[in-house]
């Protein structure tokens, strides 16, 4: 077992090394370095020819037409062109978008540009298990609503909206949905001929491929337009300008065709690495699963350690690589939005870990991180006054505490 | 983030870990900071009648600094007078412990937190 044991998965995976391969056939001389746009040459052909293979690779696992995938640089300039995209095009029929607290930064940032520019941005409150409900989105729309946007499965909690039953709200009333899936392909079954999603964005690196490249997905049938960010030699029918790269289309292609083979595969591998974790930890006291425990990947477990800080909690799982819902470093002091968004208590908000695993992970590295989990715990709860008070049956939330 | 050693020294090996009977009129009691914010600091000290502090308490709910900062209070203030105690400043605390920017609040914290006990411990006296 190498140490320190990669539970990070959300964040970013590795690259399978039969991904790499390919790409590496795409950069040399002897290899497949020519320029997809190049209509003179073989090079140019045999580029153009990876990058369709690559385009029908992506389009098979979403049961897509080839036609409705764009490249793009990931799941960042995919939101951002769908959404700046459907706002600029659109704006003439309405102003309003629809989104919610829980959504990635690249959605919320890009509704914040959006909000400077005039429109109206209505942020959707999850559940306290963080689902957005298909009634609470019907319940939001307007007569001017252009735009509903929406994340599949969510990168700190894992859970899975019900994209299927808002696609039905939103087509019946003409709204254009768009869904980051950037967490759930590969992960989730994504049938496009069924869903009614008219905009879907991913990311390469979330599944084994590359980082810096992604593709969006847009609708032909009906016709979604865009107005684009990026502007140049017309590439991407005009919707994302740029000399496609070659090598990170290949490895997003084999990494999407991967996925699709190894769907179930890897589905029931991390099911079983996910239950093993958790029934390691369910019998410590005070932990907590933050989200659905039934409507989420089986990828994610976000858990809270009561009365332990989430900062602290990290240093002392030296072996693990992890990531914590709490973020002392900035001078805010400001937990996670997300957990925050859900009503967490602030005690659980910041002691939040995030462990996400994937096709490399083993049941030793589980074993060993139940066991660094709870000597830190036991550790730092010895340490922690808050855990002093639970004991003594002090109830915190009615403490008044010097706020500084 | 990296950590200094002193941190990370204080952090494996926290001094003076523990819980002082609050109902001692020898002991002063500070509590500081909030769960909201990330960090709760209970610093305790048992004083002579003398006036010297001859023994000192610390649990801390927080990140790695926190727990650093309350810790070598701890150390500092055993030994000292009340006065010599509530004198000791946060930015003693942050340079031996070579705290970035981002973690001074958390010498703040301490700073607060034994002023906090001077300041109960003087109070039971005048009760």
């Amino acid at each position: 077992m190498k140490l320190p044991i990669y539970f990070d998965y959300s964040a970013t995976t590795p690259v399978d090394p039969r991904v790499a391969e390919k790409m590496v056939a795409c950069l040399t001389l002897d290899g497949n370095f020519g320029n997809p746009a190049s209509r003179s040459h073989l090079f140019g052909w045999k580029a153009e020819d990876a990058v369709e293979t690559a385009r029908k690779q992506v389009a098979d696992l979403l049961s897509a037409d080839p036609r409705e995938i764009v490249w793009t640089s990931g799941a960042t300039e995919s939101d951002n062109l769908a959404i700046k995209g459907v706002a600029h095009f659109y704006h003439k029929k309405g102003k309003h978008i629809i989104t919610s607290r829980i959504e990635h930064k690249a959605v919320l940032d890009t509704c914040r540009q959006l909000e400077r520019e005039g429109f109206e941005v209505t942020y959707l409150d999850p559940d306290s298990d963080g689902l957005i409900h298909p009634e609470t989105v019907a319940g939001a729309i307007r007569e001017d609503t252009i735009l509903v946007s929406l994340m599949h499965v969510n990168n700190e909690i894992g859970t899975i909206t019900d994209i299927a039953a808002i696609g039905e709200i939103t087509r019946e009333k003409g709204i254009i949905f768009h869904v980051d899936a950037a967490q759930s392909a590969g992960k989730v079954e994504i049938d496009l001929t069924k869903l009614k999603v008219d905009l879907m964005s991913f990311s390469a690196h979330k599944i084994y491929g590359p980082k810096g490249i992604g593709a969006l997905y847009v609708r032909r049938k009906p016709r979604i337009r865009l107005e684009a960010i990026m502007h140049g030699g017309g590439h991407e029918r005009g919707m994302r300008s740029g000399t496609l790269p070659t090598h990170q289309i290949v490895g997003m292609g084999e990494a999407f065709r991967l996925a699709k083979d190894e769907l179930a595969a890897d589905n029931s591998h991390m099911l079983a690495l996910r239950n093993r974790l958790w029934e390691g930890l369910k019998d410590m006291e005070e932990v907590h699963i933050n989200g659905s425990f039934s409507q989420r990947v089986p990828a994610n477990l976000n858990i809270s350690f009561a009365f332990v800080e989430g900062e602290s909690l990290l240093m002392s799982l030296k072996d693990l690589a992890v990531s914590s819902g709490s973020a002392c470093t900035s001078a805010s002091l400001e937990p996670s939005y997300v957990l925050r968004a859900l009503g967490l208590s602030d005690e659980l908000a910041h002691s939040s870990i995030r462990f996400s695993f994937g096709r490399f992970t083993t049941n030793e590295e589980i074993d060993h991180a139940i066991g660094q989990l709870k000597t830190a715990v036991g550790k730092l709860r010895e340490l922690s006054p808050l855990w002093d008070m639970f004991k003594d049956g002090v109830d915190l939330s009615k403490v008044e505490w010097v706020h500084h | 983030m990296a950590y200094s050693e002193e941190v990370l020294e204080h952090y494996e090996n926290p001094r003076n870990v523990g819980k002082m009977d609050d109902s001692d009129s020898h002991v002063g009691t500070g509590m500081v900071g909030a769960p909201a914010c990330g960090d709760v600091m209970r610093l305790q000290i048992k004083v002579s009648d003398e006036g010297i502090i001859e023994d000192a308490k610390f649990k801390t709910y927080g990140c790695g600094s926190a727990i650093a900062s309350s810790s070598l209070v701890t150390e500092w203030v055993k030994g000292m007078t009340l006065e010599q105690a509530a004198e000791l400043k946060n930015t003693q605390i942050a340079d031996q412990l070579a705290l970035p920017p981002v973690k001074i609040h958390c010498s703040v914290l301490a700073e607060d937190a034994i002023k906090a006990a001077v300041e109960d411990y003087k109070k039971k006296q005048s009760a």
